[in-house]
Protein backbone atom coordinates (compact mmCIF):
# COMPACT_ATOMS: atom_id res chain seq x y z
CA UNK A 1 0.00 0.00 0.00
CA UNK A 2 1.76 3.12 -1.22
CA UNK A 3 1.81 5.86 1.13
CA UNK A 4 0.76 9.87 1.23
CA UNK A 5 1.10 12.38 3.15
CA UNK A 6 -1.40 15.16 3.14
CA UNK A 7 -0.30 18.67 4.20
CA UNK A 8 -3.07 21.25 4.49
CA UNK A 9 -4.05 23.59 7.52
CA UNK A 10 -8.04 22.98 6.71
CA UNK A 11 -9.42 20.01 8.21
CA UNK A 12 -12.11 19.71 5.95
CA UNK A 13 -9.86 19.49 2.83
CA UNK A 14 -7.56 17.01 4.74
CA UNK A 15 -11.18 15.25 5.67
CA UNK A 16 -11.85 15.21 1.78
CA UNK A 17 -8.19 14.50 0.48
CA UNK A 18 -8.11 11.58 3.15
CA UNK A 19 -11.97 9.92 1.89
CA UNK A 20 -10.67 10.30 -1.85
CA UNK A 21 -7.25 8.90 -1.41
CA UNK A 22 -8.10 5.97 1.11
CA UNK A 23 -10.52 5.09 -1.70
CA UNK A 24 -7.58 4.60 -3.88
CA UNK A 25 -5.62 2.63 -1.60
CA UNK A 26 -3.69 4.67 -0.26
CA UNK A 27 -2.00 4.89 3.47
CA UNK A 28 -2.81 8.73 4.94
CA UNK A 29 -1.18 10.89 7.40
CA UNK A 30 -1.72 14.07 7.85
CA UNK A 31 0.63 17.53 8.75
CA UNK A 32 -0.93 21.03 9.22
CA UNK A 33 1.76 23.10 8.27
CA UNK A 34 5.35 22.40 6.07
CA UNK A 35 7.54 22.30 9.05
CA UNK A 36 5.37 19.25 10.36
CA UNK A 37 5.24 17.77 7.75
CA UNK A 38 9.06 18.03 7.04
CA UNK A 39 9.34 16.48 10.57
CA UNK A 40 7.25 13.72 9.42
CA UNK A 41 9.24 13.03 6.28
CA UNK A 42 12.39 12.82 8.25
CA UNK A 43 10.65 10.35 10.56
CA UNK A 44 9.56 8.03 7.31
CA UNK A 45 9.57 9.06 3.64
CA UNK A 46 5.97 8.54 2.20
CA UNK A 47 5.35 7.61 -1.40
CA UNK A 48 3.24 11.06 -2.18
CA UNK A 49 2.64 14.69 -0.67
CA UNK A 50 -0.16 16.30 -1.53
CA UNK A 51 0.64 20.06 -0.53
CA UNK A 52 -1.11 23.45 0.28
CA UNK A 53 0.56 26.26 -0.55
CA UNK A 54 -0.53 28.98 1.84
CA UNK A 55 -0.28 27.45 5.40
CA UNK A 56 1.24 28.98 8.75
CA UNK A 57 4.78 28.24 10.35
CA UNK A 58 6.28 26.86 6.77
CA UNK A 59 4.29 27.21 3.37
CA UNK A 60 4.02 24.42 0.69
CA UNK A 61 6.82 26.19 -1.77
CA UNK A 62 9.13 26.18 0.87
CA UNK A 63 8.65 22.77 2.33
CA UNK A 64 8.73 21.15 -1.22
CA UNK A 65 12.54 23.34 -1.44
CA UNK A 66 12.73 21.66 2.07
CA UNK A 67 11.85 18.26 1.18
CA UNK A 68 14.04 18.03 -1.81
CA UNK A 69 17.68 18.60 0.09
CA UNK A 70 15.97 15.64 2.98
CA UNK A 71 17.69 12.45 2.38
CA UNK A 72 15.82 10.19 -0.03
CA UNK A 73 13.48 13.53 -0.61
CA UNK A 74 13.69 13.19 -4.54
CA UNK A 75 11.38 10.23 -4.20
CA UNK A 76 8.47 11.62 -3.49
CA UNK A 77 5.61 12.45 -5.88
CA UNK A 78 5.01 15.81 -4.70
CA UNK A 79 0.93 16.99 -5.99
CA UNK A 80 0.34 21.05 -5.23
CA UNK A 81 -3.27 21.21 -4.14
CA UNK A 82 -4.07 24.93 -3.48
CA UNK A 83 -5.80 28.07 -4.43
CA UNK A 84 -2.81 29.78 -5.78
CA UNK A 85 -4.63 29.23 -9.18
CA UNK A 86 -2.01 31.70 -11.55
CA UNK A 87 0.89 30.36 -14.29
CA UNK A 88 3.09 32.19 -12.03
CA UNK A 89 2.83 29.84 -9.02
CA UNK A 90 2.14 26.83 -10.87
CA UNK A 91 5.34 27.12 -12.82
CA UNK A 92 7.07 28.26 -9.39
CA UNK A 93 5.84 25.35 -8.25
CA UNK A 94 7.20 22.79 -11.09
CA UNK A 95 11.05 25.04 -10.89
CA UNK A 96 10.77 23.87 -7.06
CA UNK A 97 10.38 20.07 -7.99
CA UNK A 98 6.47 19.49 -7.64
CA UNK A 99 5.13 16.82 -10.25
CA UNK A 100 1.51 17.92 -10.52
CA UNK A 101 -0.20 20.82 -9.66
CA UNK A 102 -4.28 20.47 -8.36
CA UNK A 103 -5.96 23.82 -8.46
CA UNK A 104 -8.52 24.31 -5.82
CA UNK A 105 -11.24 23.08 -5.80
CA UNK A 106 -11.16 19.78 -6.95
CA UNK A 107 -12.77 16.39 -6.76
CA UNK A 108 -12.20 12.55 -6.64
CA UNK A 109 -11.50 12.28 -10.29
CA UNK A 110 -8.83 15.14 -10.59
CA UNK A 111 -6.70 13.36 -7.85
CA UNK A 112 -6.93 9.93 -9.01
CA UNK A 113 -6.24 12.21 -13.12
CA UNK A 114 -3.48 13.58 -11.47
CA UNK A 115 -2.49 10.61 -9.28
CA UNK A 116 -2.17 8.47 -12.30
CA UNK A 117 -0.36 11.50 -14.35
CA UNK A 118 2.53 11.46 -12.34
CA UNK A 119 2.53 6.82 -11.88
CA UNK A 120 1.26 6.85 -8.17
CA UNK A 121 -1.61 5.05 -9.44
CA UNK B 1 -33.67 26.30 -0.81
CA UNK B 2 -34.25 30.15 0.39
CA UNK B 3 -32.26 32.57 -0.84
CA UNK B 4 -30.45 32.63 2.79
CA UNK B 5 -30.05 29.28 2.42
CA UNK B 6 -28.00 29.83 -0.63
CA UNK B 7 -26.39 32.19 0.37
CA UNK B 8 -25.31 30.74 3.07
CA UNK B 9 -24.08 27.52 1.56
CA UNK B 10 -22.17 29.94 -1.44
CA UNK B 11 -20.41 31.01 1.74
CA UNK B 12 -19.70 27.87 3.28
CA UNK B 13 -18.55 26.17 -0.04
CA UNK B 14 -15.83 29.19 -0.84
CA UNK B 15 -14.46 29.46 2.60
CA UNK B 16 -14.37 25.56 2.80
CA UNK B 17 -13.12 24.33 -0.13
CA UNK B 18 -13.07 27.08 -2.49
CA UNK B 19 -15.70 26.51 -5.02
CA UNK B 20 -16.93 29.75 -6.40
CA UNK B 21 -20.99 29.15 -7.28
CA UNK B 22 -22.85 31.50 -9.48
CA UNK B 23 -26.10 33.12 -8.99
CA UNK B 24 -27.69 30.61 -11.41
CA UNK B 25 -26.26 27.22 -10.05
CA UNK B 26 -29.23 26.91 -7.49
CA UNK B 27 -31.06 23.95 -9.57
CA UNK B 28 -27.69 22.07 -9.45
CA UNK B 29 -26.93 22.67 -5.88
CA UNK B 30 -30.88 21.55 -5.20
CA UNK B 31 -29.98 18.21 -7.49
CA UNK B 32 -26.21 17.58 -5.99
CA UNK B 33 -27.36 17.82 -2.53
CA UNK B 34 -31.23 16.24 -2.40
CA UNK B 35 -29.58 12.96 -2.69
CA UNK B 36 -27.16 13.76 0.82
CA UNK B 37 -30.16 14.67 2.77
CA UNK B 38 -31.91 11.62 1.70
CA UNK B 39 -29.11 9.75 2.55
CA UNK B 40 -28.90 11.26 5.83
CA UNK B 41 -32.42 10.71 6.57
CA UNK B 42 -33.50 14.70 6.68
CA UNK B 43 -36.58 16.02 5.72
CA UNK B 44 -34.61 17.83 2.93
CA UNK B 45 -32.45 20.79 2.15
CA UNK B 46 -33.52 22.92 5.00
CA UNK B 47 -32.74 20.69 7.52
CA UNK B 48 -29.24 19.62 5.74
CA UNK B 49 -28.25 23.67 5.54
CA UNK B 50 -29.36 23.48 9.37
CA UNK B 51 -26.71 20.62 9.94
CA UNK B 52 -24.31 22.58 7.97
CA UNK B 53 -24.65 25.94 10.26
CA UNK B 54 -24.45 23.86 13.34
CA UNK B 55 -20.72 22.85 11.38
CA UNK B 56 -21.51 19.33 10.93
CA UNK B 57 -18.29 18.83 9.51
CA UNK B 58 -19.13 15.11 8.60
CA UNK B 59 -22.21 16.85 6.65
CA UNK B 60 -19.74 19.72 5.05
CA UNK B 61 -17.00 17.16 3.65
CA UNK B 62 -20.20 15.21 2.20
CA UNK B 63 -21.53 18.83 0.61
CA UNK B 64 -18.38 19.58 -0.49
CA UNK B 65 -17.72 16.54 -2.77
CA UNK B 66 -21.07 16.46 -4.14
CA UNK B 67 -20.84 19.94 -5.38
CA UNK B 68 -17.16 19.31 -7.07
CA UNK B 69 -17.96 17.05 -10.09
CA UNK B 70 -17.99 17.27 -13.70
CA UNK B 71 -18.36 15.73 -16.76
CA UNK B 72 -15.73 16.57 -19.44
CA UNK B 73 -11.89 16.44 -19.31
CA UNK B 74 -9.12 16.22 -21.84
CA UNK B 75 -7.34 13.04 -22.31
CA UNK B 76 -10.14 10.91 -21.23
CA UNK B 77 -9.74 7.59 -20.27
CA UNK B 78 -5.76 7.74 -21.25
CA UNK B 79 -5.31 4.64 -22.99
CA UNK B 80 -6.89 5.99 -26.36
CA UNK B 81 -4.62 8.68 -25.85
CA UNK B 82 -2.10 6.33 -25.60
CA UNK B 83 -2.77 3.93 -28.29
CA UNK B 84 -2.78 7.36 -30.44
CA UNK B 85 1.07 8.34 -29.58
CA UNK B 86 2.54 4.71 -29.52
CA UNK B 87 0.48 2.87 -31.99
CA UNK B 88 -1.33 4.59 -34.55
CA UNK B 89 0.66 7.75 -35.11
CA UNK B 90 3.92 5.59 -35.52
CA UNK B 91 2.30 3.54 -38.12
CA UNK B 92 0.45 5.70 -40.01
CA UNK B 93 3.84 7.94 -40.01
CA UNK B 94 5.30 5.05 -41.87
CA UNK B 95 2.33 3.61 -44.57
CA UNK B 96 1.61 7.78 -45.56
CA UNK B 97 5.47 8.35 -45.64
CA UNK B 98 4.49 9.63 -49.50
CA UNK B 99 1.66 11.43 -49.00
CA UNK B 100 2.76 12.84 -45.80
CA UNK B 101 -1.28 13.93 -44.96
CA UNK B 102 -3.34 12.32 -42.57
CA UNK B 103 -6.90 12.78 -41.74
CA UNK B 104 -8.72 12.22 -38.20
CA UNK B 105 -12.55 12.43 -37.07
CA UNK B 106 -13.40 13.01 -33.92
CA UNK B 107 -17.16 12.07 -34.53
CA UNK B 108 -18.42 12.88 -31.10
CA UNK B 109 -16.25 16.14 -30.22
CA UNK B 110 -18.41 17.77 -27.84
CA UNK B 111 -17.24 20.82 -25.98
CA UNK B 112 -13.87 20.35 -27.79
CA UNK B 113 -11.64 18.20 -25.31
CA UNK B 114 -10.78 15.52 -27.51
CA UNK B 115 -9.76 17.13 -30.79
CA UNK B 116 -7.67 19.45 -28.73
CA UNK B 117 -5.89 16.63 -26.83
CA UNK B 118 -5.06 14.61 -30.07
CA UNK B 119 -4.09 17.79 -31.49
CA UNK B 120 -1.67 18.27 -27.96
CA UNK B 121 -0.50 15.12 -28.91
CA UNK B 122 0.50 15.87 -32.75
CA UNK B 123 1.92 19.22 -31.37
CA UNK B 124 4.49 16.74 -28.70
CA UNK B 125 5.54 14.93 -32.13
CA UNK B 126 5.96 18.02 -34.34
CA UNK B 127 9.88 16.59 -34.83
CA UNK B 128 8.27 13.71 -36.52
CA UNK B 129 5.68 15.53 -38.08
CA UNK B 130 7.53 18.43 -39.76
CA UNK B 131 6.08 19.26 -43.15
CA UNK B 132 3.29 17.02 -42.84
CA UNK B 133 -0.46 17.97 -43.03
CA UNK B 134 -2.62 16.58 -40.66
CA UNK B 135 -6.26 17.37 -40.51
CA UNK B 136 -8.38 17.17 -37.41
CA UNK B 137 -12.37 17.71 -38.38
CA UNK B 138 -14.30 17.89 -34.81
CA UNK B 139 -18.18 16.93 -35.44
CA UNK B 140 -21.32 16.85 -33.00
CA UNK B 141 -24.99 16.90 -33.43
CA UNK B 142 -25.38 19.93 -31.40
CA UNK B 143 -23.97 23.73 -32.89
CA UNK B 144 -24.45 25.06 -28.97
CA UNK B 145 -21.23 22.67 -27.49
CA UNK B 146 -19.31 23.11 -31.01
CA UNK B 147 -19.44 26.55 -30.49
CA UNK B 148 -17.57 26.00 -26.95
CA UNK B 149 -15.34 23.51 -28.34
CA UNK B 150 -14.60 26.50 -31.27
CA UNK B 151 -14.08 29.30 -28.71
CA UNK B 152 -11.34 26.68 -26.61
CA UNK B 153 -12.26 28.25 -23.41
CA UNK B 154 -12.69 25.80 -20.05
CA UNK B 155 -13.64 26.22 -16.36
CA UNK B 156 -10.64 25.24 -14.01
CA UNK B 157 -12.26 22.02 -13.46
CA UNK B 158 -12.33 21.46 -17.17
CA UNK B 159 -8.78 21.77 -17.72
CA UNK B 160 -7.68 19.90 -14.62
CA UNK B 161 -9.57 16.46 -15.47
CA UNK B 162 -6.25 14.41 -17.31
CA UNK B 163 -4.33 17.10 -18.70
CA UNK B 164 -0.70 17.28 -16.73
CA UNK B 165 -0.24 20.50 -15.70
CA UNK B 166 3.02 20.64 -18.08
CA UNK B 167 0.79 20.48 -20.61
CA UNK B 168 -1.73 23.30 -19.51
CA UNK B 169 0.80 25.61 -18.77
CA UNK B 170 2.60 25.04 -22.36
CA UNK B 171 -0.75 25.04 -24.63
CA UNK B 172 -3.55 27.31 -22.30
CA UNK B 173 -3.40 30.99 -21.70
CA UNK B 174 -5.39 31.78 -18.64
CA UNK B 175 -8.42 34.60 -18.78
CA UNK B 176 -9.39 35.17 -15.60
CA UNK B 177 -11.23 32.55 -13.77
CA UNK B 178 -11.15 30.33 -17.48
CA UNK B 179 -8.41 28.30 -19.16
CA UNK B 180 -8.16 29.34 -23.45
CA UNK B 181 -6.28 26.65 -25.67
CA UNK B 182 -3.19 28.25 -27.28
CA UNK B 183 -4.74 29.82 -30.56
CA UNK B 184 -1.60 27.11 -32.77
CA UNK B 185 -3.91 24.25 -31.35
CA UNK B 186 -7.24 25.49 -32.03
CA UNK B 187 -6.13 26.25 -35.91
CA UNK B 188 -5.61 22.58 -35.80
CA UNK B 189 -9.39 21.32 -35.58
CA UNK B 190 -12.04 22.47 -37.99
CA UNK B 191 -15.58 22.01 -36.15
CA UNK B 192 -18.90 21.42 -37.93
CA UNK B 193 -21.92 20.41 -36.62
CA UNK B 194 -22.96 16.61 -38.13
CA UNK B 195 -25.72 14.06 -37.14
CA UNK B 196 -23.72 10.27 -37.23
CA UNK B 197 -27.05 8.73 -38.62
CA UNK B 198 -26.61 11.10 -41.82
CA UNK B 199 -24.84 10.25 -44.82
CA UNK B 200 -20.73 9.84 -44.14
CA UNK B 201 -19.95 10.17 -47.49
CA UNK B 202 -19.68 14.41 -47.85
CA UNK B 203 -16.98 14.26 -44.82
CA UNK B 204 -14.46 12.51 -46.70
CA UNK B 205 -12.25 9.17 -45.98
CA UNK B 206 -10.15 9.17 -42.79
CA UNK B 207 -7.11 7.25 -41.49
CA UNK B 208 -8.52 7.69 -37.81
CA UNK B 209 -11.86 7.93 -36.42
CA UNK B 210 -12.63 8.46 -32.71
CA UNK B 211 -15.92 7.48 -32.02
CA UNK B 212 -16.30 7.27 -28.02
CA UNK B 213 -18.98 6.93 -25.80
CA UNK B 214 -21.46 7.40 -29.02
CA UNK B 215 -22.96 4.26 -29.93
CA UNK B 216 -23.66 3.33 -25.56
CA UNK B 217 -27.07 5.82 -26.68
CA UNK B 218 -28.32 3.52 -29.82
CA UNK B 219 -30.17 0.69 -29.94
CA UNK B 220 -28.48 -1.98 -31.59
CA UNK B 221 -29.97 -2.12 -35.17
CA UNK B 222 -28.26 1.61 -34.93
CA UNK B 223 -24.94 0.62 -33.42
CA UNK B 224 -24.59 -1.98 -36.33
CA UNK B 225 -25.35 0.76 -39.23
CA UNK B 226 -23.14 3.09 -37.93
CA UNK B 227 -20.49 1.05 -37.43
CA UNK B 228 -20.86 -0.59 -40.84
CA UNK B 229 -21.01 2.86 -42.22
CA UNK B 230 -17.94 3.95 -40.60
CA UNK B 231 -16.34 1.22 -41.82
CA UNK B 232 -16.80 2.85 -45.31
CA UNK B 233 -14.70 5.84 -44.41
CA UNK B 234 -12.11 4.17 -42.65
CA UNK B 235 -8.70 3.80 -44.78
CA UNK B 236 -8.21 -0.33 -44.80
CA UNK B 237 -5.03 0.54 -42.96
CA UNK B 238 -6.85 3.14 -40.53
CA UNK B 239 -8.12 3.59 -37.34
CA UNK B 240 -11.53 3.35 -35.07
CA UNK B 241 -11.36 4.23 -31.30
CA UNK B 242 -14.16 3.27 -29.72
CA UNK B 243 -15.40 4.02 -25.81
CA UNK B 244 -13.93 1.86 -23.14
CA UNK B 245 -17.73 0.31 -22.73
CA UNK B 246 -18.29 0.08 -26.38
CA UNK B 247 -17.52 -2.77 -28.80
CA UNK B 248 -18.28 -4.48 -32.25
CA UNK B 249 -18.16 -7.63 -30.56
CA UNK B 250 -21.56 -9.21 -31.83
CA UNK B 251 -22.21 -6.36 -33.92
CA UNK B 252 -20.07 -6.31 -37.07
CA UNK B 253 -17.31 -8.21 -38.38
CA UNK B 254 -16.54 -4.84 -40.23
CA UNK B 255 -14.06 -4.09 -37.68
CA UNK B 256 -11.27 -6.43 -35.34
CA UNK B 257 -10.18 -5.55 -31.61
CA UNK B 258 -5.74 -4.94 -32.30
CA UNK B 259 -4.86 -7.40 -30.13
CA UNK B 260 -3.58 -6.05 -26.45
CA UNK B 261 -5.31 -2.64 -27.36
CA UNK B 262 -8.03 -2.54 -25.50
CA UNK B 263 -10.84 0.12 -27.68
CA UNK B 264 -8.69 0.19 -30.88
CA UNK B 265 -10.29 -1.61 -34.00
CA UNK B 266 -8.38 -1.87 -37.59
CA UNK B 267 -11.00 -3.03 -40.34
CA UNK B 268 -11.32 -6.39 -41.09
CA UNK B 269 -9.66 -7.12 -44.38
CA UNK B 270 -12.23 -9.97 -44.80
CA UNK B 271 -15.50 -8.50 -44.22
CA UNK B 272 -15.96 -5.90 -47.52
CA UNK B 273 -15.55 -2.46 -47.61
CA UNK B 274 -17.64 -1.58 -50.88
CA UNK B 275 -18.42 1.77 -51.37
CA UNK B 276 -15.79 3.23 -49.48
CA UNK B 277 -13.64 3.92 -52.75
CA UNK B 278 -16.95 5.94 -53.57
CA UNK B 279 -15.82 8.72 -51.25
CA UNK B 280 -12.68 9.37 -51.89
CA UNK B 281 -13.16 11.99 -54.56
CA UNK B 282 -15.24 14.08 -51.72
CA UNK B 283 -12.75 14.81 -49.34
CA UNK B 284 -12.95 18.34 -47.40
CA UNK B 285 -11.38 21.29 -48.81
CA UNK B 286 -7.64 20.90 -47.38
CA UNK B 287 -7.51 23.42 -44.73
CA UNK B 288 -4.15 25.32 -43.22
CA UNK B 289 -3.97 22.61 -40.79
CA UNK B 290 -0.16 21.70 -41.26
CA UNK B 291 1.32 20.58 -37.71
CA UNK B 292 4.60 21.43 -38.79
CA UNK B 293 7.57 22.43 -36.80
CA UNK B 294 7.82 26.25 -37.35
CA UNK B 295 4.11 26.50 -36.48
Amino acid sequence: MKSCLVVDDSSVIRKVARRILEGLAFKITEAEDGQQAIEQCRREMPDAVLLDWNMPVMDGYDFLKALRRLPGGDQPKVVFCTTENDVAHIARALSAGANEYIMKPFDKEIVEAKFQEVGLI
Amino acid sequence: MTPLDYDYLRRLLKERSGLVLSDDKQYLVESRLAPIARKAGLAGLGELIGKLRRADERMIVDVVEAMATNESFFFRDKIPFDHFRDTIMPALIAARAAQRRIRIWCAAASTGQEPYSLAMALKDMKVKLAGWRVEILGTDLSVEVLEKAKAGIYSQFEVQRGLPIQMLVKYFSQIGDTWQVAPEIRAMVQYRPFNLLGDLGPLGSFDLVFCRNVLIYFDQGRKIDVLNRLARVIEPDGYLVLGAAETVVGLTDAFKLMPDKRGLYAPNAAATRAGGSSFAGARLPRSDLTVAGGR
